[in-house]
């Protein structure tokens, strides 16, 4: 289905994911942000930049222990940027499918 | 019931329509390295999708927040029909640790955590960890022999409390 961010169509699926990662923008990114009530810092910014990244080269997106070691934002701090569950919503706001892993 | 009502299209089930899960309290009441995970990995994966997460850890299961086994949590080779091997060999001296080392190498290839760092992450997450008092008097253990993740030690009855609304699930 199509979704309007800030005047630019894209394409999500009914869980809200953006289907297209090209489609993407950062000006998008805080389109979906401000959809699920989460204002960007640079530390969200921090997180969603490596997410971006780590998909690009890997192929799926990362999970939170992932982030959390490689990115250098702990998991305390991935909760309070993302109270509703950053396991979902760090990816969503990065354009990138849910991710597959627990953990 | 007539054919029309049979023959009408069922609606739309899509994953929105039902109400979402918004609390999921776990007891994990066995102590093996194949039964500490499922509890702890739902519980991380509840959390990450933001659902509160609320862990009582009772009887063999107090033995994955123990400081002095949490390490050293085993998988069982005797009366484990799923390790398809014959349950004399399943006996035989090191196999439980071979079937334990070679459970762990393929967690590591998951990129899944050992039990303590686990543990740490669900701490962190904000899900909230308590042993079963009973369980703790049984064992003859106290407080400082737990991981410090671990919030309280509370009866069965406090449990129900804080498990309030939450869907709940004995593994």
């Amino acid at each position: 289905m199509l979704r309007e961010y800030r005047g630019h169509e894209v394409t999500v699926n009914d869980e809200g994911f953006m289907t297209d990662p090209t489609q993407w923008t950062p000006e998008i990114g805080e389109g979906i942000a401000e959809e699920i009530g989460v204002r960007l810092t640079p530390d969200h910014w921090k997180v969603i930049t490596f997410c971006r990244e780590d998909a690009a080269r890997e192929g799926q997106p990362p999970g939170l222990r992932r982030i959390s070691k490689l990115a250098g934002v702990g998991t305390k701090e991935l909760y309070a940027l993302f109270p509703k569950g950053p396991g979902k919503l760090a990816a969503r706001v990065a354009g990138l499918p849910k991710p597959h892993g627990c953990v | 019931m007539t054919t029309a009502t049979l023959d009408a299209p069922a609606p739309p089930v899509t994953p929105m329509a039902r109400a979402p899960i918004e609390h999921i309290a776990i007891i994990c009441s066995k102590g093996t390295l194949d039964m500490a995970y499922p509890g702890l990995i739902l519980a991380n994966a509840a959390r990450m999708s933001g659902i509160d997460a609320t862990l009582f850890f009772t009887f063999w299961g107090l033995d994955i927040v123990t400081k002095k086994t949490v390490d050293h949590l085993h998988v069982p080779t005797v009366g484990n029909p799923s390790m398809h091997i014959p349950t004399m060999l399943g006996g035989l001296p090191g196999m439980e640790s071979l079937a334990t080392t070679m459970m762990q190498k393929e967690m590591v290839k998951l990129d899944i955590p050992p039990v303590h760092e686990l543990l740490e992450i669900l701490s962190d997450s904000g899900a909230h960890l308590y042993a079963c008092r009973m369980a703790m008097d049984m064992f003859k253990r106290t407080k400082d022999d737990l991981v410090p993740q671990v919030e309280d030690v509370i009866s069965a009855m406090d449990f129900f409390d804080k498990a309030a609304g939450a869907q709940v699930l004995f593994i």
